[in-house]
């Protein structure tokens, strides 16, 4: 009695919640529209090309899997890997390194912190083809300031992006100016929501500021850190502008990573099935490595 | 707050004759250390754009000269001038303006109330896929669409662009807008709901106006990033449909031009970010420190 009473009370309750529910899904019916166009569409088409061997303008011939195996002895390609791995390697450590460091500045209270922390964050927002138009100056041999500027402090000038071996590190200089901010903004983040006790205690049992920085401060961020690793694996992986711009890959292919080798297949080559056959190889090597960065995570929180 | 501050480490110590002035002299020390920090730290970011506007400013003589001149004398507009005249500079400004605006207003027509609907049923799931998309690198986008629009007959023109740059605005609106209006108090819109409303009209009349920080936020996001694009536009614009990244690395290159009008290029470019980054500085950190943890 008493039940079915409150099924028939809930009944016209569960009815609009339904209704509501309905509505809701249909607020996001035109972006999945778009998402599937734009998105969805091109990876299915990705994957669906990479098992033809087709240029642009030519029929296009089913080969199976026969791109993928020309890629596992492609030493260009092999070598593209190598080189974006020490890219990445370079250009996720350095800003961790340097963005935990003033997120650790810009957490105090001193004047005009607002200020300079709008400063500091201005590269991460500056459009990548302008900055690197200005650094390919700033690297020139002869005239370039940087040159100028290891002579001032005594040291030989470089040959920067024009060397095979400088070439890299040159180019991970750029990327580390243009995203060290975004690693300052996502650890300053978890400054912020630090509680205070653990070190109002450890003040008491007498701890240097060192002890509570590497033993308190450090480990509670290190969620942070993590995912600010995970973002710059990403991004650097995919790194593109600044090298296209100031190396497009050179000298020879002495900085050709993943993806300047997939835009000259491209669309300088016209090469579709075999380009498509690099994105499903370069999107398989970045949710790995985003899933092994995400395991390490776990880890950390397991071990703490 | 003061997690670090050394200030307080001092104030214990009982006053005697030598230890006040010791104690001041080593917290001088650590304040001039903690400034130099300070220096190092910030420099880079604003030197590279004092350069690039240095550079700007010079004439091709001072630009070229070894030891560098860093204060232009006298400073001279003439790049400037150079490069919008001798160059379409004011059509590629117009076609960027026009590509970047036309994506953000479509991502924001279908991006906001997807956000909404997202941030009340709670379909994190939707948000994966957005993550996923900010995974893949943009030319794996490009190669199909850029073969659909050959297909089309749409490679060269705006509208291909337009299209192309939702890959980077609609991510970017469904992402912020669905932190954001998970952040908005329910109660209002319960209200309404059970007053009768629908809920698109509880969106509308209740959840859009108190959005509004966040609609500012997403669009100016969206643009910013937008702008910045220059492989989609790279590869899929002609001649007259540039936008001003790539007509930066097309037209205007080290062979036909010094350097002085490039960087008076790249400055003009760049400026319109810089400025919009200038004026939501705080929400932009708000809300990309947000969106940074919840990314992953």
């Amino acid at each position: 009695m008493s039940t079915s009473a409150v099924i028939a009370a809930a009944v016209p309750r569960a009815g609009f919640l339904r209704r509501r529910t309905r509505s809701y899904r249909l607020l996001t019916v035109p972006a999945l529209v778009v998402v599937g166009a734009v998105i969805v569409f091109p990876w299915l088409f990705t994957l669906y090309m990479s098992a033809f061997d087709w240029k642009i303008g030519e029929a296009a011939h089913f080969v199976g899997l026969s791109n993928y195996t020309g890629l596992a002895t492609n030493q260009r390609f092999i070598e593209a890997i190598v080189h974006t791995f020490y890219f990445t390697l370079l250009a996720v450590v350095f800003p961790l390194l340097l963005g935990t460091a003033a997120a650790l500045i810009f957490h105090r209270e001193f004047r005009g912190r607002g200020f300079l922390r709008a400063i500091f964050t201005l590269p991460m927002m500056a459009t990548p083809v302008a900055v690197a138009l200005v650094w390919t100056m700033m690297f020139h041999p002869q005239q370039g300031v940087l040159n100028y500027l290891l002579s001032l402090v005594g040291l030989p000038p470089s040959l920067w992006v024009y060397s095979p071996t400088w070439v890299i590190p040159s180019l991970v200089l750029v990327e580390v100016w243009h995203w060290t901010p975004l690693v300052m903004l996502i650890v300053l983040g978890g400054l912020a929501a630090l509680p205070t006790e653990p070190y109002e205690s450890a003040r008491l049992d007498g701890a240097s500021e060192w002890q509570l920085l590497r033993f308190i401060t450090l480990p509670l961020i290190m969620p942070f850190i993590v995912v600010a690793a995970v973002i710059r694996t990403i991004d650097a992986v995919k790194a593109f502008d600044t090298i296209y711009v100031i190396s497009s890959g050179g000298p020879g292919t002495a900085s050709e990573t993943i993806n300047l080798y997939l835009y000259l297949q491209a669309f300088a080559f016209y090469n579709v099935g075999n380009a498509s056959a690099v994105v499903v190889v370069f999107f398989g090597i970045i949710v790995a490595l985003a899933l092994l960065l995400l395991h390490v995570r776990e880890r950390a929180r397991w071990a703490a | 707050m003061s997690t670090l501050a050394p200030s307080h480490v001092t104030a214990g110590i009982p006053p005697t004759a030598s230890r006040p002035f010791r104690a001041r002299l080593r917290r001088l020390v650590r304040r001039l250390g903690f400034w130099f920090a300070v220096a190092v730290i910030v420099s880079p970011a604003i030197l590279v754009f004092l350069w690039m506007l240095s550079l700007s400013l010079k004439n091709e003589l001072e630009n070229l000269t070894y030891p560098p001149v860093f204060f232009p004398d006298p400073p001279t507009l003439a790049n400037y001038v150079h490069v919008f005249s001798q160059n379409s500079m004011g059509l590629y400004f117009r076609n960027s303006l026009v590509v970047s605006g036309g994506a953000t207003l479509l991502a924001l027509l279908v991006g906001v109330p997807a956000g909404y609907g997202i941030a009340r049923l709670q379909a994190n799931r939707t948000l994966v896929l957005i993550l996923i998309a900010r995974m893949t690198p943009a030319l794996s986008f490009l190669i199909p669409l850029f073969t659909v629009f050959q297909f089309l007959g749409l490679n060269n023109t705006l509208t291909a662009l337009v299209i192309t740059h939702l890959v980077i605005t609609v991510p970017i609106v469904v992402y912020v807008m669905a932190g954001y209006f998970e952040t908005l108090p329910r109660e209002l819109e319960e209200a309404a709901l059970i007053d009768g409303g629908s809920v698109w009209s509880t969106l509308r009349y209740v959840a859009l106006p108190l959005a509004r920080p966040g609609i500012v936020v997403a669009t100016i996001l969206a643009f910013i990033f937008s702008w910045n694009n220059f492989v989609f536009g790279a590869v899929l614009a002609g001649r007259a449909t540039r936008t001003l990244p790539a007509a930066v690395y097309n037209v205007l290159t080290f062979e036909q031009l010094a350097w002085g009008p490039l960087a008076a290029a790249a400055i003009v470019v760049t400026l319109p970010v810089l400025l919009l980054t200038i004026f939501i500085q705080k929400e932009i950190v708000a809300g990309l420190t947000h969106g940074g943890v919840k990314g992953a």
